[in-house]
């Protein structure tokens, strides 16, 4: 492997890639984000971001966003946690991925159905005795719908780290006399923590950004960063003040990522336990 | 290892119920003959008939198809040559900024992605539709194949390779008959994770797809937004079927990759 003269070849196609679908992009945003809605330059986009307007829409997408990502990590820890318990882990892994594999539209459409007026959540309030209520279209809705999207994508990550802890740690804890909460506090969850963090990449930022939960289940209600790109670039055609948002968002991205990343350490040492 | 309690299969159960009960309310509606999905009047295949006599429906699920198929190939192809270059990358500091740009496009938010490509198309002349769409799809998929095939080309022992080297492989033999059957497992998981990133994907499509041209998420979208149409759910209860059996298939034949030497190991 010293010497490999064939490795350039390989690349070609992916550096093109990265060119043109990664670097390029992001410069258009970044350039579109300058201009006005005739083409010319301006500043205006982003003295409009920092007005009152945007900055709460920001503020309460980021709210939302981290609401999401909380209630997603309490459901998906011990999900994950119990699952690299069951005898056949891979099937029961596979069964809770499958539901992400079902397209995000139809899984919006069922809960349209589910949350209706005459829906099957409202017949069991009434059972209840709690009489109907609009569940669709409220924080609530949005919120709960978001939260069943986001669990696959965070149980995944958070499986993965806690099932590559050599059990023998475990075991070597429970031996040397600690506690099952000990065992879990010093050991298992700080050799999961990659796995949080990665889910809380894969939850938080397409929650800054979902627009389709937000027109079908929200109807229009919340308002997230992604709903008023979307808004901009197809609905009002201003691109320009799209790519603003959308370069605040990256900026966003890029801090959270950094927040949430992952020192190389982590990766060989889990290597290293093989 | 210790059994699960009473606790933890209550919950797991209550997890999968919650996870599985909005699909199969879909599909058990997709037989009634009311047309709502609040009371249930009597059983029916109409719904199905109905997704079968709309031709225009069919052409739609035709294209969602067929963009999925050609962009996982595409992009597995990409993304399992760009890992292996990835992994041969010397210098550590490129290799690092390659990664970087990698994850990229897995951690954008499908709205940057779509707004971002949809400036792309418009400035290179791109026609929006079958082709716009086609790109975007492969684009978005590269990264998660290489993050897929990456691992296991880390794990890879080089004195694999410096075994085959001594035995007189040549640098193509390395590649074909080492490196492509070690990391087998990788490539399919990429494949299919693209499949169902493809096959999922509403955000980006919805940018790029312009006016002619549109894949099942853009079609159930709009439909959705109309109201409820009973033939969305016939055919969420078709999809449903066939992820069903593209997903076990994977894992069986999975399964069976796994007894396979070198890494029967790891399956206890």
């Amino acid at each position: 492997m010293k010497d490999n003269p064939s490795r350039p070849l390989y690349l070609v196609p992916y550096y093109i890639w990265i060119a043109l679908f990664v670097i390029v992009p992001i410069a258009l945003i970044f350039y579109f984000s300058f201009l006005d809605l005739t083409g010319a330059f301006t500043l205006e986009n982003y003295q409009n971001f920092f007005s009152s307007v945007y900055l709460r829409m920001t503020l309460s997408s980021f709210w939302y966003a981290f609401l999401i990502t909380l209630i997603t990590i309490v459901i998906a820890y011990p999900t994950a946690y119990w699952l690299t318990k069951t005898k056949h882990k891979q099937l029961w892994l596979l069964l809770i991925i499958i539901p992400s594999w079902i397209n995000l539209l139809l899984k919006a459409y069922a809960f349209i159905g589910i949350f209706g007026l005459y829906g099957p959540a409202n017949k069991l309030l009434q059972t209840l005795g709690a009489g109907p209520w609009q569940i669709l279209f409220t924080d609530f809705s949005f919120i709960f719908v978001s939260v069943y999207i986001f669990i696959p994508f965070m149980v995944l990550p958070i499986f993965n780290s806690l099932d590559k802890i050599n059990p023998a740690l475990v075991d070597a804890s429970r031996d040397l006399g600690a506690s099952s909460f000990t065992t879990f506090r010093r050991i298992v969850f700080p050799l999961a923590i990659n796995g949080v963090k990665s889910g809380v990449q894969a939850v938080f930022i397409p929650a800054l950004s979902l627009f389709v939960i937000t027109r079908l289940i929200a109807g229009n209600k919340v308002i997230t960063l992604g709903t008023a790109i979307e808004q901009q670039f197809l609905v009002t055609q201003n691109w320009g003040m799209g790519s603003t948002i959308a370069v605040f968002l990256i900026l966003f991205m890029i801090i959270i990522m950094m927040l949430t990343g992952q020192k190389e350490k982590g990766g060989s040492y889990n290597g290293k336990t093989k | 290892m210790a059994k699960l309690s009473k606790l933890a299969k209550i919950y797991l159960v209550l997890v999968f119920a919650i996870l599985y009960a909005p699909i199969f309310y879909l599909i058990f509606y997709s037989f009634n003959s009311g047309g709502t999905m609040s009371s249930f009047e009597g059983f029916t295949w109409e719904h199905y008939g109905a997704v079968f006599n709309d031709t225009r429906l069919l052409i739609i699920l035709m294209n969602t198809v067929i963009i999925a198929l050609l962009s996982s190939l595409i992009s597995t192809a990409v993304g399992v040559l760009g890992a292996i270059g990835i992994v041969f990358l010397r210098n550590r500091k490129t290799r690092k900024t390659v990664l970087s740009l990698n994850t990229i496009l897995i951690v954008s938010p499908d709205v940057i992605i779509g707004a971002s490509f949809l400036i792309l198309f418009t400035m290179i002349g791109v026609k929006l539709g079958f082709a716009s769409v086609l790109i975007s799809h492969i684009a978005f998929s590269i990264p998660i194949v290489v993050i897929m095939v990456l691992p296991k080309l880390q794990e890879m022992s080089s004195s694999l390779i410096d075994a085959a080297t001594d035995l007189g492989a040549s640098k193509r033999d390395i590649l074909t008959r080492v490196i492509i059957p070690y990391i087998k497992p990788g490539i399919f998981a990429g494949f299919f994770l693209a499949l169902t990133y493809s096959l999922d994907d509403f955000a980006v499509t919805f940018f790029v797809t312009g006016n002619g041209f549109s894949t099942l998420s853009i079609e159930i979208y709009s439909m959705a937004r109309a109201g409820i149409t009973l033939t969305i759910n016939a055919l969420s209860a078709l999809i449903f079927v066939v992820t069903l059996g593209l997903v076990l298939g994977y894992y069986f034949f999975n399964q069976r990759a796994g007894q396979s030497p070198g890494t029967g190991g790891a399956k206890t």
